[in-house]
């Protein structure tokens, strides 16, 4: 609603300015080349053979009649294809020292452990008679007893990878103690505490496209390029080259028009090592594309997670102690950063609040007979968002006062920013009491409360409640120096090339790979603001590893604060060489040069001015160039940022229930965001509207939910319930821009801002909707039999309708009703 | 979500279809607006060895006044039965149901015989026909004959038709006034119904249809008798399943479905005044 100093504005500003994304017409028209659009002549289609069993032995496969049908080229087994592998495929988050992760490989060879485990593939030259023919795969199993349930997994009654022995992958732990026992002795001297579990169901991360890769042998001498639906073309590049063994500067990597990720295209795939691996064995392409229930289980899940959190809080209900455990679901496998995804999180357990040095965290992960997990919208800090947002609200009932009074209590001073928090991190920036002002005024919260005394009665069938929350995104992935820390084995730069053209067009060069995000839009904006240029005459290059050779790709909403920040340097840096070219053309002192609308002027002579663009033309003659200066305009950066960033914000949500079904009806959401500057806020705000219905579908939608074999129940889209948009709220968007100290931008990044935000707010609006019935917490999602389970077993454990509106019957101090959550 | 092979046949009329059916046998299906048929053969639960396509006899889409009742073939979209004037005046229950099928782009496509024929008791149309007392005409070698709602269906997704039979016509008697209400209770707007109650009344007269509580649509008769017998709508709905037989699945327990299905019988009820 406020906007503050926007650092690197003008009054002819592009930045800011909502302009429509340059993306747009190309996938409105569907003009737009997915990997499954190119047409490769004489490319073979990869099918593979999935396991129908969650666990068991292969004894025998068969593939005489397979290898018979008509169209088939090959048939292969695990077995048949171990030569092709130099390493197996890599995890690249060994998160402790100890950590056990089972040897993967893209094809199982003795044992399937989960339904949907590849154990052989056919190449066929149509897809058809590829799918008729896997059909005639004869593979002989040996069921063995599944392991779903994840303390069923930690108890090791079935252990999955006998060569390692336990189910268990790892355990991390981080402690910080001003003095040994600070922990325990806050919890010993608290006067309120809370203790609360919470369970993150399995959530599949659905994106428009599924996943498609196609493999292309180059002209003699080995070269590939890989075509592909993924996130990181520059991360795959490297990881291919190590698992296959091939030399990596003869993969090139494309990642064409790619229909979403969320995650799960953050990966290193056992389709794309065969496509890569059977092509250079074959000489001809070798595609695949991903059927939509196949990617139901042969894509990564995410969350999958047991969280214990509990609070130690003094006599006004500030925090003074915090205990977590966590207890992960890896899935079958560790994939690219299966491990690292709760670690995420472990660095914002204490929310937007101020936490002194009494902090325990510690997380299990254990592998189950499950499709493996990873990286899914927010990638741990959703699920640490929604333990602490949790656990507030009970705080705020057994302290007596309104969620909103013991955030204020709570939250970080304004003043107190840069903040060091318990962990060692510095949050950046931050003014939460004035997002939550503006959201509580957004979303009428004195009115709700208000209503709910009217309405929440004795009887009522019909019940309102309001829920919030308040987070930090915790973005900018990441200081390298950080990263090592955690035992990442890769940095957290990003790399920018900004190329005045000699007709003065300007091309920039990113290693960030939008695939929705709206990168082509956002950077040209930058490069326009810097370069005192035309959006429109800035093309953007990326997701091309021939093209745009160095990159560490989009997640973790890192793509703006970081790529976006060296794009910006990379134009600073143009600009500083062309000041000289300038001082040279105009015989000035470069240090009297002032650079404003895309041309240079000489201070205090106004006549005596060189447009960039004819500098540029000087560049590509090089007739004229000041001695020892290398001809071209252009300029490169790798920006290793110094911290990460702290968008943070607050969300609200009314809801209304209907006690008799459990049906939760959303009447209004209000999603308050800070992201620092916007550079688009029309990008801002589609980001924020996709998070949020994100997260309000892990909320109230979706789950995946197995059966006691480790079946998939919701492998198709009847089944797991992706909402339309006919089933969630508009949302009401209001904003505060607190710039980022940190980058010459202020920005901050938004891509999980929504996600993180809502699944908390519903569920406490919910839990809010049904205190007075004795509820006080709802499994998600929170579906209308789960609703109605709730407040079944509320009233038969309260011995029925308790009434009144929002009293606090879990609560000692229940006398300040009508404001308490629980 | 590629189908296993099939053939492909087109019928130009209601006598040509049947005669391709006897044919071609046991493994050929009839294809009408295909939203039923085409997900089931992708996901290879449904292999035919031949399709026969009956979607553009277009004899067979039409919604007639009859007099008593109104008929509606059986090739009518679904769309165009939401839209009816007649079924407005004369059926606005059936109407009004069938906004509730699928999304616009099903109801484009999809028609009333399809889904009827199809059997499926999560559908909203076989429950809201049989709590209308529609009967169905089906046309077969040996010419058509007439089959009740009440005896269509036998089991689930198993229908009275015979193998080379096709239903023509749907004949539904006209409301005269009656008060109905539709209620469909589901998590998302396009998904088939948890539970759904298709019900009306008129003076001492009342139907009650109830969907997805058995493996057939079921009539909820005790419900509609208490009501006959001037019994309150609260007191009728707890009467609602006791004739069903319902399954458990991921979004509901037994016990919640029957729940749910008094629940909504009581509003149905209460709202058709």
């Amino acid at each position: 609603m406020t906007i503050t100093d926007q650092p690197t504005t003008t009054s002819t500003s592009v930045i800011g300015q909502r302009l429509l994304r340059k993306e747009d017409p190309a996938l409105l028209t569907g003009e737009a080349r997915f990997t499954d659009d190119l047409q490769l002549p004489g490319a073979l289609h990869l099918i593979v053979a999935r396991s129908p069993y969650a666990h068991a032995r292969i004894t025998r496969i068969d593939t005489t009649a397979a290898a018979a049908a008509p169209g088939v080229v090959a048939v292969y087994t695990g077995a048949d294809l171990t030569d092709l592998w130099a390493a197996p495929m890599p995890c690249a988050w060994p998160v402790t020292d100890d950590m056990k992760s089972p040897a993967h490989y893209p094809i199982a060879v003795d044992k399937a452990n989960y339904v949907g485990d590849a154990v052989a593939c056919i190449l066929a030259t149509t897809n058809a008679e590829g799918r008729d023919a896997v059909e005639l795969i004869d593979v002989e199993y040996e069921p063995l007893e599944a392991v779903v349930g994840l303390e069923d997994a930690l108890s090791d009654r079935i252990i999955i990878h006998e060569d390692l022995g336990t189910n268990a992958s790892y355990t991390w732990p981080l402690v910080v103690e001003e003095q040994e026992g600070a922990v325990d002795r806050a919890f010993a001297d608290a006067a309120f505490t809370v203790k609360e579990r919470y369970v993150q169901q399995r959530l599949i991360p659905m994106a428009m496209e599924p996943r498609a890769v196609a493999a292309v042998p180059q002209p003699f001498g080995g070269d590939i390029t890989l075509y592909t639906a993924t996130q990181v073309p520059h991360i795959l590049k490297v990881m291919t080259a190590i698992t296959l063994g091939i030399p990596e500067h003869q993969l090139r990597v494309i990642a064409p028009a790619v229909g979403g990720g969320f995650g799960s295209k953050l990966n290193v795939y056992a389709e794309e090592l065969l496509c890569t691996a059977l092509s250079r064995k074959h000489h001809v392409p070798v595609r695949w594309t991903e059927e939509r229930s196949e990617n139901s289980m042969a894509t990564v899940h995410g969350r999958g997670q047991i969280q214990d959190i509990e609070l130690a809080a003094d006599a006004e209900g500030k925090l003074i102690g915090l205990r977590v455990k966590l207890l992960a679901d890896m899935g079958a496998y560790l994939q690219l950063v299966t491990p690292g995804v709760p670690l995420l999180g472990a660095f914002l357990y204490a929310g937007v609040y101020h936490l002194p040095k009494a902090f325990s965290f510690s997380c299990t992960s254990v592998f189950t007979n499950l499709t493996p997990t990873d990286a899914y919208r927010g990638a741990g800090r959703p699920e640490a968002t929604y333990a602490i947002e949790r656990a507030m609200n009970r705080l705020a009932a057994a302290v007596g006062v309104d969620p909103r009074e013991i955030r204020r209590r709570n939250y970080i001073p304004t003043e107190a920013y840069p903040y060091e928090a318990y962990t060692g991190l510095t949050y950046d920036s931050g003014d939460h009491i004035k997002a939550a002002d503006i959201a509580a005024d957004l979303a009428d919260y004195d009115g709700i409360r208000a209503k709910q005394k009217d309405q929440n009665v004795e009887g009522s069938t019909k019940r309102i409640g309001i829920g919030m929350c308040s987070y930090f995104e915790m973005c900018g992935l990441a200081p390298s120096r950080v990263l090592a820390s955690l035992n990442y084995s890769a940095g957290g730069w990003e790399a920018a090339t900004v190329r005045v053209l000699p007709t003065s067009k300007i091309q920039v060069v990113t290693g960030t790979t939008p695939h929705g995000q709206g990168h082509e839009t956002s950077w040209s904006m930058i490069a326009a603001e810097k370069l005192g240029v035309a959006v429109e005459d800035v093309d953007v290059l990326h997701s091309d590893t021939a093209i745009s050779p160095l990159g560490l790709d989009t997640y973790g909403s890192r793509s703006l604060p970081v790529g976006g920040v060296a794009v910006a340097m990379a134009c600073d840096k143009v600009i500083d060489k062309a000041k000289l070219i300038a001082a040279h053309q105009l015989e000035a002192s470069a240090e009297d040069l002032e650079f404003s609308g895309g041309s240079f002027t000489v201070a205090g002579s106004p006549d005596k001015t060189l447009p960039l663009a004819a500098i540029a033309f000087e560049a590509f003659t090089a007739h004229d160039l000041p001695d020892g200066m290398e001809p071209n305009l252009e300029a490169h950066v790798t920006y290793d940022p110094p911290n990460f960033s702290w968008p943070f914000g607050t969300h609200m949500c009314v809801v209304e229930v209907d006690t008799e079904t459990g049906s939760v009806d959303v009447l209004k959401y209000v999603a308050v965001d800070d992201c620092g500057v916007q550079i688009n806020p029309l990008i801002v705000e589609g980001q924020v509207h996709g998070g949020v219905i994100q997260g309000l579908a892990q909320a109230l939608f979706e789950g995946a939910v197995y059966d006691a074999d480790g079946n998939l129940q919701t492998a198709t889209l009847a089944d797991y319930l992706v909402p339309a948009a006919s089933d969630v709220p508009s949302i009401t968007l209001g904003h505060s821009v607190t710039p980022s100290p940190t980058n010459q931008l202020g920005v901050k990044g938004v891509g999980e801002a929504g996600t993180i935000g809502a699944a908390p707010t519903v569920i406490n609006a919910i839990v809010d909707a049904l205190s007075g019935l004795g509820v006080t917490d709802v499994k998600m999602p929170a579906s209308p039999i789960n609703v109605w389970t709730a407040i079944a077993e509320a009233t038969a454990s309260s011995g029925g309708d308790v009434g009144g509106a929002a009293s606090a019957p879990d609560t000692s101090t229940s006398a300040t009703s009508g404001e308490d959550d629980q | 979500m590629i189908p296993a092979k099939f053939d492909y046949v087109r019928a130009g009329s209601a006598e040509e279809a049947i005669r391709l059916i006897g044919e071609h046998g046991d493994e050929a299906k009839f294809l009408a607006g295909g939203h039923s048929l085409l997900p089931l053969m992708k996901l290879r639960l449904a292999q035919p060895s031949v399709l026969i396509d009956i979607g553009r006899i277009r004899d067979l889409s039409y919604i007639e006044d009859k007099g008593d009742y109104v008929a509606i073939g059986a090739l009518t979209r679904h769309h165009d039965v939401e839209h009816s004037d007649v079924l407005a005046e004369h059926a606005p229950l059936l109407a009004h149901a069938t906004k509730h099928v699928g999304d616009p782009q099903v109801r484009h496509r999809g028609t009333i015989g399809g889904s009827l024929a199809h059997a499926d008791p999560a559908s909203d149309l076989p429950a809201t026909t049989l709590a209308l007392g529609a009967t169905y005409v089906a046309a077969g070698p040996n010419g058509t004959r007439e089959i009740a709602a009440g005896d269509f269906y036998e089991s689930f997704m198993t229908s009275a038709l015979a193998p080379d039979e096709l239903l023509t016509e749907i004949r539904v008697p006209k409301m005269n006034g009656a008060k109905w209400n539709f209620q469909k209770f589901n998590r998302r707007a396009l998904d088939w119904a948890i539970v759904g109650v298709a019900a009306w009344r008129n003076g001492d007269s009342a139907g009650i249809g109830l969907v997805n509580m058995a493996g057939t649509p079921v009539l909820a008769t005790a419900a509609a008798d208490a009501i006959a017998s001037g019994a309150s709508p609260a007191d009728a709905a707890e009467h609602a399943a006791d004739e069903s037989d319902p399954q458990a699945d991921l979004n509901a327990s037994v016990e919640y479905r029957v729940h749910l299905a008094k629940v909504l019988t009581r509003r149905a009820l209460e709202a058709a005044v």
